[in-house]
């Protein structure tokens, strides 16, 4: 992956009426890269995007984009090409207008015009569909040709809002993939922007995670699922067994009251921390061989795995399993030290978003 | 379904009584003459050269009225459409509050106010400014028409920009189109629907109109619906004044017929 920064946003603060949405975000976007902002509503990702895309203007800070300040320039004049939420296509065109729309007002001449059409209607799987009008297309449908209406533009970057939020579950499924497969096509940079964090996993180069208004942690998408840098991380993405406990010594951890061995280090001693297991990496085993023994107290079938909860040392823990173990079995807990996620814990107000009122 | 279809029963016996049999009434009277007999004569007396006269003017004045109302009621119901509702309460408020008043009232002000020694040629002339001639014409008709049925132009207009997602706007000029080119590509045509039926809710009662002819044009400038008032109240010939309201309906029926035509062109790409 090229590392050019393509977008950069500085120091960027917004609020509405008292309200403050976006709080000295700093972030930057790379050439080609699939950037997903994912956070619970409210927390400032559509925001960020329309701030992209030209439709707000940041109270303080600059959008440089190529190096240039765009900050007040008007959407017309960005290089940038938005879909958004609710498709916003044009009710009283056709598919082959809306798709032409762009193109049209930048004068580009007929025949070009007609390729374009035909081209991006093939892109999104939709040939033939050029003369009918959006409503008489499904929900997937409209969302596709939105996609081609904003592609044919050749934008250095596409900004994406939400845009598979109205879409039911298979059908949302199936969109991923073929937004990674366009996206790979295109060789352009996504900027996508949902509150679903399984579709921030499937698809992401880079996964910003962002609460109340400030960035939670910025990497990969397995970064994110195996080290979250945070509680409300951890909790966001994915389950988890976030548990209050100290670190002892590099690489020894204490929770409730037994000690793990782990693999991070450079904690201090004795430091108060806390700890993430994902419910997939507890390993039921039988109670001797275990670090702390519990008790199932619950069970649900959930399909690829079952769902227990496991009463140990005074916590719940949660543990997924392909095994069933029945209710009121004594279990031994046992975790491999690498499936230990060290985290410090909030030392300001700031770094604690979560509990940051509105 | 059955068990809520009763609840219409009173409206449809109001408009059995008032509305269909009436129209049935003027059906009858209008191709019959004062024997009973069928004949055509009191609808072709729309070609006497005074009663299409009248009719071509209420045409032309209903159709200008009709045009001002738009110029005037787009840019509003863009602005109200625009504003945060509780800022909208007060401008609406202070744009109907003149409807609350009665129609004719609101018509017998405008004479006073026009008129040779009105209150403004009084105003004019302590200024020493030239005065205003306008009553007893057909500006002061116009005027008396926008006056009463701009309201009716602005509401529809209103509702559907209200309606119109934001989203659709900001695509536009994502897609790189300016102001102006969103406005006339996107904004106009998807406002249509709400365009038409303000223009027919001011130009159908802007032609058949009376009152104001009557108050503004003096007794000089006969309109359609002055011809067919007087066939009734003073020449108590109900066949002619039947008859003439046909060719009027006819007339309606023609211009609901186009608006509805082109407001599906309006829906279905204008923009080729």
């Amino acid at each position: 992956m090229e590392n050019n920064k393509l977008i950069d946003l500085v120091n960027i603060s917004k609020s509405y009426g008292g309200n403050l949405i976006l709080d000295e975000l700093n972030l930057y976007i790379r050439e080609n890269e699939f950037l997903t902002l994912l956070g619970p509503s409210g927390c400032g990702k559509t925001t960020t995007l329309r701030i992209l895309g030209g439709f707000e203007s940041p109270d303080i800070g600059q959008v440089i984009f190529n190096g240039q300040n765009i900050t007040n320039l008007p959407p017309n004049h960005r290089q940038l090409n938005t879909v958004f939420q609710k498709y916003a296509l044009f009710s009283h065109m056709t598919i082959a207008e809306n798709i032409a729309f762009g193109l049209k007002i930048k004068k580009k001449s007929k025949a070009y015009i007609q390729d374009k059409i035909n081209y991006a209607l093939k892109l999104v799987n939709l040939d033939g569909y050029g003369n009918r009008y959006p409503n008489s297309l499904s929900g997937g449908q409209q969302q596709r040709i939105a996609i081609a209406r904003a592609i044919v533009n050749e934008p250095k970057v596409l900004l994406l809002d939400e845009p598979l939020g109205a879409l039911d579950l298979k059908l949302r499924q199936d969109m991923q993939y073929e937004l990674v497969r366009l996206k790979n096509e295109l060789g352009i940079t996504f900027v996508y922007v949902t509150h679903d964090q399984e579709e921030a996993l499937t698809m992401s180069d880079t996964i910003v995670v962002m609460n109340q208004g400030y960035i939670q942690q910025i990497g990969s998408p397995e970064k994110i699922y195996n080290e979250p840098e945070n509680a409300f991380v951890a909790d966001f993405i994915g389950d988890s067994n976030i548990i209050p406990g100290t670190m002892i010594e590099d690489r020894i951890v204490e929770i409730l009251g037994a000690r793990f061995a782990c693999v991070d280090e450079g904690f201090g001693r004795n430091k108060p921390v806390d700890v993430v297991i994902r419910p997939e990496d507890v390993d039921l085993v039988a109670p001797e061989a275990g670090t702390i023994q519990g008790v199932v107290t619950s069970l649900i079938f959930k399909g690829v795995h079952y769902e227990m909860d496991v009463m140990a040392n005074g916590y719940e823990w949660l543990v997924h399993s392909t095994d069933l173990v029945p209710v009121g079995t004594k279990v031994g807990i046992k975790v491999v030290p690498f499936d230990i996620q060290i985290m410090n814990k909030p030392e300001s107000e700031d770094e604690e978003a979560v509990t940051i009122d509105e | 379904m059955n068990k809520k279809k009763w609840l219409a029963t009173p409206y449809f016996i109001w408009s059995l009584a008032f509305i269909l049999i009436p129209l049935g009434i003027i059906v009858y009277y209008g191709f019959t003459d004062k024997n009973g007999a069928f004949t055509l004569y009191n609808v072709m007396q729309i070609t006497k050269p005074d009663n299409a006269k009248a009719l071509g003017l209420a045409l032309l004045l209903s159709i200008i009225a009709t045009i001002i109302c738009l110029i005037l009621a787009y840019p509003l119901a863009m602005i109200l459409s625009n504003m945060k509702m509780n800022q909208t309460g007060f401008i609406v408020l202070i744009f109907i509050l003149p409807m609350w008043m009665n129609f004719l009232l609101r018509t017998l002000a405008w004479q006073t106010l026009l008129e040779k020694t009105g209150v403004i040629n009084s105003i004019l002339q302590f200024l020493h400014l030239p005065t205003l001639n306008i009553i007893n014409t057909p500006y002061a008709i116009v005027l008396g028409m926008v006056y009463n049925f701009l309201p009716f132009m602005v509401l529809p207009i209103y509702n559907v920009l209200i309606k119109l997602d934001k989203d659709v706007v900001n695509a536009s000029r994502d897609l790189g189109a300016n102001e102006a080119q969103t406005f006339f590509k996107v904004i106009f045509p998807l406002s249509m629907p709400g365009v038409m039926s303000g223009v027919m809710m001011v130009f159908i009662p802007s032609l058949t109109t009376f009152v104001i002819s009557t108050m503004l044009g003096g007794s000089k400038i006969l309109l359609i619906g002055n011809v067919i008032e007087q066939e009734f109240t003073q020449g108590s010939n109900w066949h002619v004044g039947s008859g003439l309201s046909l060719v009027l309906m006819v007339f309606i029926l023609f211009s609901m017929i186009v608006m509805f035509k082109y407001d599906k062109d309006g829906e279905g790409g204008a923009l080729l």
